[in-house]
């Protein structure tokens, strides 16, 4: 039984677990029923924890912008989220004529339940995690997905062409991200040599952060898309097209996009510490399992922070610079980033075995970190000239002085067989 | 009991919804009913404790493949309407040939002894690592594997080739 002071989460589930088996239940149904349960408080408390993120985010990003946040209800105005659910509460369900009623009404639902989903393998101590899966880090990519399919099923259940076309944009945009996403994810797998998120924990002796970097600024900017924010948040250009796929929603169902939204950011901030910091490693969380904890949430909470900073301080991307950064910039520098960390690091392999663990580990650090450096050379010098050319006409006028007039126009010519 | 019960309920689920694919009259109706099926087949998959075959059914099938259905469907024109006829000229052709395969695959799966068999251990964790090593090994899978991956290039390469304009044609 673990101590219920260096590991509480350990010690209430194995409390659970032994209350049941006490009462009889055969082992099975025991477990089956603390998966449940614990389905429902990780679900039930991320979703209080949302009405936090809210009131962090809007405060912080009040700071940014110079502005105060929200400051009235409760100190520091903490309750404001909780007063703006409870207004949500009350509102009315609008639901358009001539929308496909179980379609419109699922989207909001699964756009929540496809973040939740995420939270099911992230490990937030050494024994605390929802199922350790042995493809963890796919499971991450497959629920990813479903996002896209919430969006598509509200753009289209919508009956609006705003909502639909912003569906689109919404998706080709989360389509593309998700590459670069993808193959950056690669690498933590590659170098721990395990798809098990604790695993990938327990493998950072080094965090990833350092033996690849072009990795974790890649998942960084992606996620930063995958989740719709500024600078690239063009799925929701109210200029354009209304305000994109949500656009038809009321009430709670428009509040559900963003706690999927808000719970998201949060959501790769951990998956960021998780990947890329070392989760829950730190001196002492071996033995004391609820420090891990503490550290993830430090950790987690640089990178959110980091991504609110990102969000406020940035102007939207042009569509097509968005898709250009994607495609030209993040996708061929994350492919490169893999082929040539597998290459160094396999060849590397077996001279690194014969020299002592603590050097072996020193000198792959450092060899990967100069992988990653001549990655970056490389791919700036090839895309310095793809990047700096210019895509797109100036549409401005020279800069004349304002006072002189314009010289008159050529009269026009009539041209061979036009009737005047 | 209750895994079986589970296993009934997801069964009819994944039946019910491959019947509404055929029988959906909205296009996108039945690429979300075939959204269901697949999903319905990735819980099945999860239910034999092959968690990699389910990640990849949901990744690959409702990820990447009924996306990109929604949006062909979604491109097509007034998808927003009722269609027309359920039934196209030949539908007989077809179903002689999907009873024939069904019949056949029943003939063939009915002298498989594996249904008699009670449930066996747990697939060994480190069956996926052999998989990812037989996927690259010159003696085993990496040739149909390479093939694959000339086959999707080939298609990469085609939908360029129509989708682009053709700079310094005729126009």
């Amino acid at each position: 039984m673990p101590n219920f002071w260096s590991d509480p989460f350990g010690f209430l589930i194995q409390w659970f677990n032994n209350l049941l088996l006490g009462w009889g239940l055969p082992g099975g149904t025991v477990q089956f029923i603390a998966y449940v349960v614990g389905a429902f408080i990780l679900v039930a408390g991320s979703l209080f924890f949302c009405l936090l993120l809210i009131w962090a985010e809007r405060k912080i990003g009040g700071r940014v912008q110079d502005r105060l946040g929200p400051n009235r209800v409760g100190p520091f105005g903490l309750v404001q989220a909780v007063a703006d659910m409870l207004k949500i509460f009350t509102k009315e369900f609008v639901t358009p004529d001539g929308v496909d009623k179980v379609v419109y009404n699922l989207a909001p639902i699964m756009s929540v339940a496809a973040v939740i989903l995420l939270w099911a393998v992230i490990p937030f101590t050494i024994t605390f995690y929802g199922n350790d899966l042995n493809v963890g880090v796919l499971y991450l990519v497959a629920v990813g997905g479903l996002a896209d399919l919430s969006i598509v099923m509200a753009g289209w259940s919508s009956n609006n062409k705003f909502a639909l076309l912003g569906a689109f944009r919404a998706v080709a945009q989360l389509i593309s991200y998700e590459v670069p996403l993808v193959i950056s994810l690669l690498l933590p797998v590659m170098l721990s040599g395990s798809m098990k998120l604790n695993e990938i924990v327990r493998a950072q002796d080094v965090p990833f952060i350092v033996t690849a970097p072009i990795a974790a600024a890649i998942f960084f900017i992606s996620s930063i898309a995958e989740n719709g924010r500024a600078p690239f948040d063009l799925m929701e250009a109210e200029s354009e097209i209304v305000a994109g796929f949500n656009v038809e929603y009321s009430g709670l169902k428009f509040g559900f996009f963003f706690v999927g939204d808000f719970l998201h950011a949060f959501t790769i901030a951990m998956l960021f510490s998780v990947l890329f910091l070392g989760g829950w490693r730190g001196p002492g969380a071996d033995q004391i399992p609820i420090l891990g904890f503490v550290y993830m949430m430090i950790k987690t909470s640089i990178m959110y922070f980091l991504g609110l900073l990102v969000r406020f301080s940035l102007p939207r991307f042009r569509i097509d610079q968005m898709m250009n950064i994607n495609w030209k910039m993040l996708t061929p520098i994350a492919l490169g980033a893999v082929m040539a960390t597998a290459f160094v690091d396999k060849a590397t392999a077996n001279v690194l075995a014969t020299t002592t663990p603590v050097l072996g580990v020193i000198l792959r650090t450092l060899i990967l970190l100069v992988t990653n450096g001549m990655v970056l050379w490389v791919a700036s010098d090839l895309m310095g000239s793809v990047l700096t050319r210019k895509e797109r006409r100036v549409v401005a006028l020279e800069a004349r002085p304002v006072a002189r007039p314009e010289p008159p126009a050529a009269p026009i010519e009539p041209t061979e067989g036009e009737v005047s | 009991m209750i895994l079986q019960i589970l296993f009934i309920i997801i069964a009819v689920v994944t039946l019910v919804s491959a019947i509404f694919v055929v029988t959906a009259h909205k296009l996108m109706h039945a690429a979300l009913w075939l959204v269901l099926a697949l999903f319905g087949v990735a819980v099945l998959f999860a239910f034999l404790e092959a968690s990699f075959f389910a990640v990849v059914q949901v990744l690959v099938y409702i990820g990447a493949i009924a996306i990109l259905v929604i949006f062909a469907v979604m491109l097509t024109r007034r998808v927003m309407d009722d269609s027309g006829p359920q039934l196209i000229k030949g539908w007989w052709v077809a179903l002689v040939g999907v009873g024939a395969l069904f019949v056949g695959l029943l003939a063939a799966l009915g002298t498989w002894v594996g249904f008699q068999a009670g449930p066996g251990p747990s697939p060994d964790p480190a069956l996926l690592t052999q998989l990812g090593s037989d996927l690259v090994d010159p003696t085993k899978y990496a040739i149909p594997f390479e093939v694959a991956s000339i086959l999707l290039l080939a298609a990469l390469v085609g939908a360029i080739y129509i989708a682009a304009d053709k700079k310094g044609g005729k126009e």
